[in-house]
C-alpha cells in the first residue's frame, strides 16, 4: 500500500460532512474525485489523518439554471460537465475547457469542485472560473459564504477556503457570445505550459464591449488580465491587435520557471496564446452578432 | 486505523471483504482477488495500465480506494475475456461465464480471446503486453461510446494509456479492426458496443 494510513469517512449529507470537518479541522482532508489527491497520497507528498469522501453525497451533483445563473454542484464530474447540453449552451467556455483536462478516464472521476479546490495553477477550471467571474460557495457548520473566483485563488495550490469549509457550488453568469480556450501542452492531456480562457461581448457598433481574459500555467495562481481587458475596450472588432493584447496581458505577470519551461519562454507562449484566444473569440462574437442581425432582418 | 467492509460486484460476482481505507482498488483486485490482469505501471494515474470499468465507466484503479467501491460493479480485463481465456483465472471466470453481456460482448475467436483481443494480436497491437489490459479496457469503453470511431477519436480515447514498446499504430489499427468486425459480424455495432460498456450495470 502506497498511502500512509488514515481514517475514512463517507458522509451521505453535506451536514454530516461539515460536522466531520468541524470536528477534525486541520487533520482532515476532503476527497472529491481523487485524481490529484490520491496520487499525492500515493507519493506521500500529502498525508492525511482523516479522509472525508464526498462521493456518497448525491446532493452535491447537479447542473441547474436559476435567474440567468448556471449552478454546478461541486461533485459534478468533468465527464458530466462535458456532456451537459445545458452547460454547452449556458457556459460553453467551461464545457470546451473540459476537453483539455487529462483523459476521459480521469474526467469520469474528476470533479469541478475538486479541480477548483485543488487550485493547481496550470489547471483549466480555475482560470475559466476567474475569466467568467464565477461565484464559489463554501460551506461549514458556521454557514455558507460566497467568494468571487477572482478572490478564491490565493496561491499555488492554496485557496480562500478555511480548513473547516467545503466547496459546494460554483455559479456562472450568462455566457458571452464570443469565447475561446487555447493552451500549449507537450502532449494531449498534460498540464498546460500556458493557457488562456477568454470571452468577448461586442457593443451595438461591433466594438469590444466586454473582454475577459484568464491565464493559467503562467504564475502561482490563475491570472485575470485586467489591463489587457481595459486596453481593448472600445476598439472596433477588426482593430484588435493580437500582439498588443498578448503584450498587455502579460505586462503585470511575473511568470514562473520550472522543468517544463523557463519564465521567458512561458511569457512568450502565453502572450501568443492570449492574442490567439482573443482573435478567435472576437471572430466568433462578430459571427454571432451578424447572425442575430440577419435573423432580425429575415 | 479501522478496516471497512466493502461489498462490490467484480466481473459479475459478488465480493464482500474487509479493507483498510488506504488500499487502492488496483491492489484490492490484484492482491486480494488475485485478478492480476489489471496491471500497475506508474501507480499515480499517468500510464493507464490499471484501467478498469466501474459501473461501465473507465477509470484508473490506482486512483480510487477499494472502500469507495461499495455497491459498485467493477469489470476488469478478465471480465472482458471469454471464460476459456488464459487471462480469466479462478475468481473471475465463473462470474464472466454466467454473465451474458460479457460473454457475448467478448465473442471469441475460439482461442480464448475476445474480438478486440484477437484484433490486438492480429494487428500487432502489443509486444511485451504490459500495457495491453489497460488498452483493452479503455478501448472497450471507447467502442461503447463510439461504435464507429474515427482515427482521431481512437487516438484521443487511447491517449490516456501509455505503451512503451509497440508504438501506437498497431493499437489504433486493432481498434479499427475490432470496430469493423463488430459491424460486419453483428450488423448492429452500436447495440453491441453499448452492451459491453454497460455490462457492469446489469448486476
Amino acid at each position: 500500500m502506497k498511502a500512509a494510513p488514515f481514517e475514512y469517512h463517507a458522509p451521505e449529507t453535506l451536514e454530516e460532512a461539515v460536522t466531520l470537518l468541524a470536528e477534525f479541522g486541520d487533520e482532515a482532508k476532503v476527497l472529491a474525485g481523487g485524481q490529484s489527491l490520491v496520487p499525492m497520497l500515493a507519493l506521500r507528498l500529502a498525508r492525511v489523518e482523516q479522509l472525508i469522501d464526498l462521493n456518497r453525497i448525491p446532493s452535491l451533483r447537479y447542473v441547474s439554471a436559476v435567474d440567468g445563473f448556471t449552478r454546478v454542484g461541486a461533485m459534478t464530474t468533468q465527464a458530466t460537465v462535458a456532456a451537459s447540453r445545458e452547460l454547452r449552451q449556458r457556459a460553453p467556455l467551461l464545457a470546451e475547457a473540459t476537453r483539455h483536462i487529462g483523459h476521459f478516464q480521469i474526467r469520469n472521476r474528476g470533479t469541478i469542485g475538486g479541480s477548483l479546490s485543488h487550485a493547481d495553477p496550470a489547471a483549466e477550471y480555475p482560470a475559466v472560473a476567474v475569466a467568467l467571474d464565477a461565484e464559489i460557495d463554501l460551506s461549514s457548520v458556521r454557514g455558507t459564504r460566497t467568494v468571487p473566483a477572482t478572490q478564491f485563488f490565493t496561491g499555488s495550490f492554496t485557496t480562500a477556503a478555511e480548513p473547516d469549509e467545503v466547496l459546494t457550488e460554483v455559479r456562472f453568469g450568462p455566457s458571452a457570445p464570443g469565447w475561446a480556450v487555447v493552451e500549449l501542452a507537450r502532449r494531449h492531456g498534460d498540464f498546460a505550459i500556458a493557457g488562456v480562457a477568454c470571452t468577448v461581448r461586442l457593443d451595438a457598433a461591433d466594438r469590444i464591449g466586454n473582454l475577459r481574459l484568464g491565464l493559467f500555467g503562467v504564475a502561482s495562481t490563475p491570472v485575470r488580465a485586467f489591463s489587457a481587458e481595459q486596453a481593448a475596450r472600445g476598439l472596433a472588432a477588426g482593430d484588435v491587435d493580437p500582439v498588443a493584447v498578448g503584450h498587455a496581458a502579460l505586462s503585470e505577470v511575473s511568470c514562473v520557471s520550472d522543468v517544463h519551461a523557463d519564465a521567458d519562454y512561458r511569457r512568450r507562449v502565453a502572450a501568443h496564446l492570449a492574442g490567439q484566444a482573443v482573435t478567435q473569440a472576437v471572430a466568433q462574437a462578430v459571427r454571432e452578432a451578424r447572425a442575430i442581425r440577419e435573423a432580425r432582418r429575415g | 486505523m479501522g478496516e471497512h467492509r466493502v461489498e462490490v460486484t467484480v466481473n459479475g460476482r459478488s465480493v464482500s471483504a474487509m479493507v483498510e481505507p488506504r488500499l487502492t482498488l488496483a491492489d484490492f483486485l490484484r492482491d486480494r482477488l488475485r485478478l492480476t490482469g489489471t496491471h500497475l505501471g506508474c501507480e499515480h494515474g499517468v500510464c493507464g495500465a490499471c484501467t478498469v470499468l466501474v459501473d461501465g465507466a473507465a477509470i484508473r484503479s490506482c486512483l480510487a480506494f477499494a472502500v469507495q467501491m461499495q455497491g459498485c460493479a467493477v469489470t476488469t480485463v478478465e471480465g472482458l475475456t471469454p471464460s476459456n481465456g488464459a487471462a480469466s483465472d479462478g475468481a473471475a471466470s465463473d462470474g464472466a461465464a454466467s454473465d451474458g453481456a460479457a460473454s457475448d460482448g467478448a465473442a471469441s475467436d475460439g482461442a480464448g480471446l475476445s474480438e478486440l483481443q484477437a484484433a490486438f494480436r492480429a494487428e500487432h497491437g502489443l509486444q511485451c503486453g504490459f500495457c495491453t489490459p489497460g488498452f483493452i479496457v479503455s478501448a472497450t469503453a471507447l467502442l461503447a461510446n463510439h461504435p464507429d470511431p474515427t482515427v482521431d477519436q481512437i487516438r484521443e480515447g487511447l491517449s490516456g494509456n501509455l505503451c512503451r514498446c509497440t508504438g501506437y499504430q498497431g493499437i489504433v489499427r486493432a481498434v479499427q479492426a475490432a470496430a469493423r468486425a463488430r459491424h460486419a459480424g453483428h450488423g448492429a455495432g452500436a447495440g453491441h458496443g453499448a452492451g459491453a460498456g454497460r455490462e457492469a450495470d446489469g448486476e
